[in-house]
């Protein structure tokens, strides 16, 4: 049996679950796809390989859909997201010694993102005052959700993350090692690197970014706008094979084989436990063994995660402007909310279609779309007030 | 063709220490004397900054591309890179840049026919190199199968009292009769023999 040939790139980490499950159980094949996944090693990589056409399909960071649309820091190709591959996902992990730091610094229970913000804020003055080098966190790429996640955290509680601390932009397969070699004190990724370097005795997981921002777009499947233009069909079915792949994954019933299927050396490479407990959102967050859970930590297949959300599109452009990567116009936020487009996942998978502006609060999810910890509700239609509401920025 | 600038700073970001030689190689001919390999990527963004180049050039199995990226960023810094993908008026060099498995990427304002003789010399180079790697790989594997059939024409004489030309064309005959190659009928003789002992 032959396909329609496809190749779709991605980076080996737990939010490819849809695209992995779909090929490997076997959806992508019932659509008459035969899709080749290809393993990478770079975001720079997958944004260059899907921009010149040699990947039809790839697993993108949000933000890169955007910037890449916006042509932000590189050439302007317009993408579109047509499916959510994953909402949260990221944690906060800091070294032994940071995290002993924060904890002697902190006022209340580390656990509440103001509080660990204010111990952070109070660790980076002390070290000020002695004239120790600032503190470096790790992230994964500049157009990130990592980068603004971190980002969000440290300025709400005082911390500016340009002058006070230090960014830099690591591959997740060289966090870990980053943070052994003190070179980091603390990232932010995604699955499961957080979790490797709890298993490895080096790392804490300080929070999941759920508890600081309980919905913010992760990955989607991105294809050129183009390309979608050209094969409409295509991409009916793509969008199709993933939602029944996320479905699947969602099932708790299908656990142990998604986790086994995600874990070959092949796919994303790690133990089937790991993944296990990150689909679960039950992580071991101190090497002593200690486990927090949170049903919210990764959605995949739930809580309408695959439907792109604009809203989402819109409150990633506001940090690209709140941090001085985009400039603020009208024009620009349209066109990064219209990468994400709802219309075609409702047509590909026969929903009615929902023409409401703005769109309408998801059942049990935040209002705002964002839910953030701190702050006034993101108002996707005045990014400008909401802006002005922080003092840190560089807009 | 533009006389080479032998002012340019050129830096190789490649992990794989054969062909970033091969590269240097090939652009020091070229009449380019500055040219700096880093192969360990620990700090990478420290150490370009304190080499300060012109072009940089990157394989793209290399993870630390997007720690590239980030130069794009940094506001501080008084020279930023833009990568070779900015300009896409010259797609069919980028395409080939990207199947050699390299990218480029330049700082500060240089002519683009200068950069473009460096991009062109690193895709031949890269591809030069892919090919050397793809002989060396099947001279490998030859030999490794002539070993295997080595093996078993041993066993096949020693158990069927045979000679070396009889065994081998045993081995022939059975290979053609079963559509498969030599080498494999060869490693099943030596698995069963592992079965039988």
């Amino acid at each position: 049996m032959s396909g329609e040939k496809l190749r779709i790139g991605f980076i080996p980490l737990a939010d490819a679950a849809a695209l992995i499950v779909a090929v490997d159980k076997g959806f992508a094949a019932a659509e008459g796809l035969d899709v080749e996944l290809v393993r990478e090693v770079s975001w720079s990589n997958i944004r260059d390989k899907l921009n010149i056409g040699i990947f039809d399909a790839a697993h993108l960071i949000a933000p890169v859909a955007i910037a890449s649309s916006l042509g932000l820091g590189h050439v302007r190709v317009p993408i579109l997201a047509p499916f959510g591959l994953g909402v949260n996902g990221n944690a906060i992990t800091l070294s032994p010694a940071l995290h002993v730091a924060l904890c002697a610094a902190a006022d209340g229970d580390v656990r509440d993102p103001m509080v660990s913000g204010r111990a952070l804020a109070r660790v980076v003055a002390k070290r000020k005052a002695r004239g120790a080098e600032p503190l470096t966190f790790g992230m994964t790429f500049p157009f990130s959700t990592h980068n603004y996640h971190l980002r969000f955290w440290m300025a709400a509680a005082g911390v500016d993350p340009d002058e006070d601390v230090r960014l830099v932009v690591l591959p997740p397969p060289y966090m870990v090692e980053s943070l052994a070699n003190k070179h980091v004190d603390g990232f932010c990724v995604g699955a499961p690197w957080n979790s490797i370097a709890v298993d490895l005795g080096i790392g804490f997981i300080l929070h999941f970014v759920s508890e600081i921002l309980a919905r913010t777009a992760e990955k989607v499947l991105g294809v050129r706008s183009a390309w979608a233009e050209e094969n409409p069909d295509t991409l009916v079915r793509l969008i199709r094979a993933h939602d029944r792949a996320a479905a699947f994954i969602e099932d708790l019933a299908n656990r142990d084989e998604v986790s086994a299927m995600l874990a070959a050396p092949n796919r994303i490479g790690v133990s089937a436990d790991v993944i296990r407990r990150t689909l679960d959102g039950r992580l071991k967050v101190a090497p002593d063994g200690r486990v927090r859970a949170n049903e919210r930590y990764l959605l995949v297949g739930r809580a309408q995660a695959t439907r792109p959300d604009p809203v989402q599109a819109a409150w990633l452009y506001a940090q690209m402007v709140r941090w001085g990567q985009a400039p603020l116009s009208l024009d620009l936020l349209a066109q990064a909310a219209a990468v994400f487009r709802p219309d075609l996942y409702d047509a590909a998978l026969g929903k009615s279609q929902s023409q409401a502006r703005p769109p309408p609060a998801i059942d049990g999810e935040p209002l705002d779309h964002v839910g953030a910890f701190a702050g006034p509700a993101f108002d996707a239609n005045d990014i400008a007030a909401h802006l002005a509401a922080w003092k840190i920025g560089r807009h | 063709m533009l006389p080479m600038d032998a002012s340019l700073k050129i830096v190789i970001v490649d992990e794989n220490p054969i062909r970033a030689a091969i590269l240097e190689e090939g652009l020091r001919e070229a009449g380019h004397v500055q040219v700096v390999r880093i192969a360990d990527t620990t700090r990478l963004l420290a150490r370009v900054y304190a080499i300060d180049p012109d072009v940089i050039l990157i394989d793209l199995e290399n993870p630390s591309r997007d720690v590239l990226e980030q130069m794009f960023q940094v506001s501080r810094a008084v020279k930023r890179p833009v990568a070779m993908f900015v300009d896409q008026s010259d797609k069919a060099s980028i395409e080939a840049a990207v199947d050699a498995g390299v990218s480029a990427y330049i700082v500060g304002s240089l002519r683009k026919d200068r950069v473009k003789n460096i991009l062109d010399l690193c895709i031949s180079r890269f591809n030069a190199f892919a090919r050397l790697q793809d002989e060396l790989d099947r001279t490998k594997s030859a030999l490794e199968e002539r070993k295997v059939i080595d093996r078993a024409k041993g066993i096949l004489m020693n158990a069927k009292n045979l000679s070396e030309d009889a065994a081998y064309a045993l081995l022939r005959k059975t290979a053609m009769n079963e559509n498969k190659k030599i080498a494999e009928v060869a490693q099943s003789v030596i698995t069963a023999a592992e079965l039988f002992k």
